[in-house]
């Protein structure tokens, strides 16, 4: 076989990783809270500058500015969750696409208000490993692997701990969850925090392999929305699954045309089986 | 133990309860019974915090608990076996009653708790993997008074508990509430099955167009003509 179509899969399965992490968290959101943060991906952004701005700006150590990323964007998760979603979560769903809608303009134009256009990169490099004829990235094959204990670890909390099942309970039925003895706000706020710090952990992850720049959630935040439908809102695993295919695609599809042909492919991919399998590939 | 005084409620505008006041004494089993519509499930849900007063004074073991949310109601140590049972379809019987046991006291004895609910449904044992939407329709009642079991309340509310159980069923859902009491458990159980339900509970309310129409030991209502007429269809 081609090394060339060899270093297409394996590159294809690693940015796979950190598409699934992020399809994990807007799945989760939608799912337990019935709203889509269509600013997701900006949060995201917020991310990249927060680590940008305290790993080269003050100069802390990296291991650090990542803890306080996704500390910080968890905590940003509760507010939007407080400020934004709370007062309208009981009013019509389009309302809540307004203003999330209306979030992803203010984070990209706050954004470009303090750092302005300008690519800027945290400037780590990872060596290139060379396994027999084939050459992986080190940055992505450390964010695949990061960003799968991220998924395993959401998943043992989801199944193990109390509040993880009272989150997937509430997603199944949500007006007796009180009777549980579960506060639904809190559940919310928590899950919340949640979507955000998994928006933190891909920011760190994304900020190795990318420059930072206000409207870089444009870039992958549509494919961010074509993975959880493609797996089915709301459907974790299919979520999952839905990021392999679609990062497969357009990682094969580059090594036999052009970079921006595969992701015409990929879309055309993704309305051909939305008419097939119109509630997610892996529906029941 | 759990007291109401002229409590009114409703859903908006609509008003679904007039001035009910009812006694439930520590250790025993009452009943509520009456037609469709006549705003038992609304009792139920005002008493475990799911729908708020809108009149009337609400206190358990002395406490005032009208104005606290359901999910303190449940930390209070009430808990509540909804209509239709409503467990969660798809999470294993296991992680329902995982979840009955939610507040902080319960989930320090979650194991314990699980051994007797286990003890007390040998069948949920057996299905405890199985997702609670594949199981029978007394089975699933089974799992849902368990889960309710599973926050160690003092008081058990049931809403209709027989609804929808082939007759073998409602006789051994009738059963277990002798097998809770004896536990020490206080039960107010709402129903349809008016002669069932009179040979479990000790006293019984008659609860028609949101207000109590009679109330009394469950040997005076059997008693009753009216109740006999009307409900027994004696």
């Amino acid at each position: 076989m081609d090394i060339y179509l060899v270093e297409a899969i394996v590159n294809g399965v690693l940015l796979g990783g950190v598409l699934a992490l992020l399809a994990l968290g807007l799945n989760l959101i939608f799912g337990v809270i019935d709203v889509v943060w269509i600013a997701y991906a900006d949060v995201v952004m917020c991310g990249m500058y927060a680590l940008y701005w305290l790993y080269v700006g003050l100069g802390w150590p990296l291991w650090l500015a990542c803890v306080i990323a996704i500390v910080g964007l968890a905590g940003f998760g509760a507010l939007i969750h407080l400020l934004i979603i709370e007062p309208i979560l009981k009013t019509a769903p389009i309302n809540q696409l307004l203003a999330t809608g209306g979030l992803l303009f203010f984070l990209q134009s706050f954004a470009t208000l303090l750092f302005g256009t300008d690519f800027r990169n945290i400037g780590v490099r990872l060596p290139i490993i060379e396994i027999g004829d084939v050459y992986i990235s080190y940055a992505r094959l450390l964010a695949f692997a990061i960003a799968l204990i991220g998924a395993i670890a959401l998943y043992v909390f989801l199944r193990r701990t109390f509040i993880g099942t009272a989150i997937r309970a509430i997603a199944q039925d949500r007006d007796i969850i009180g009777l549980m003895g579960a506060d639904q706000r809190r559940i919310y706020l928590i899950t919340s925090m949640i979507g955000g710090a998994l928006a933190g952990l891909a920011a760190c992850l994304l900020a190795l392999q990318y420059d930072v720049h206000p409207f870089i959630g444009n870039t992958f935040g549509p494919l961010i929305f074509m993975i959880c439908v493609l797996g089915g809102l709301g459907n974790m695993i299919g979520g999952f699954v839905a990021a392999f295919v679609i990062s497969q695609i357009i990682a094969i599809g580059g090594y036999y045309s052009i970079t921006e042909l595969s992701y015409v492919l990929a879309f055309t991919l993704f309305i051909v089986l939305m008419f097939l399998r119109p509630r997610g590939i892996l529906s029941r | 133990m759990l007291s109401l005084a002229a409590v009114s409620a409703g859903y908006g505008s609509f008003r679904a309860l007039f001035e009910v006041s009812l006694e439930v004494p520590r250790g025993e089993a009452v009943g509520v019974i009456g037609p469709n519509g006549a705003g038992k499930t609304t009792l139920m849900r005002v008493i475990s915090g799911l729908v708020p007063l809108s009149g009337g004074t609400m206190t358990f073991d002395g406490r005032p608990v009208g104005d606290l949310p359901a999910h303190r109601i449940v930390e209070q140590g009430i808990a509540h076996v909804p209509e239709n049972r409503r467990l969660f379809p798809r999470l294993t019987v296991e992680d329902n009653l995982r979840i009955g046991a939610f507040i902080p006291q319960a989930r320090r004895r979650f194991a314990e708790r699980l051994d007797r609910v286990f003890a007390l449904f040998p069948r949920l044992k057996e299905r405890r993997y199985q997702l609670a939407g594949t199981l029978s329709g007394g089975e699933q009642q089974m799992c849902a008074i368990g889960r309710a079991l599973m926050s160690g309340p003092k008081l058990l509310l049931m809403d209709e508990p027989s609804a929808g159980l082939a007759p073998l069923m409602v006789d051994q859902v009738f059963e277990l509430v002798h097998r809770i009491r004896a536990d020490g458990l206080t039960v107010l159980i709402v129903e349809q099955n008016v002669r069932h339900v009179l040979d479990v509970v000790d006293r019984a309310y008659l609860l028609e167009v949101g207000s109590i129409k009679l109330g009394g030991t469950s040997a005076e209502l059997k008693g009753n003509d009216f109740i006999r007429k009307s409900y027994m269809g004696l």
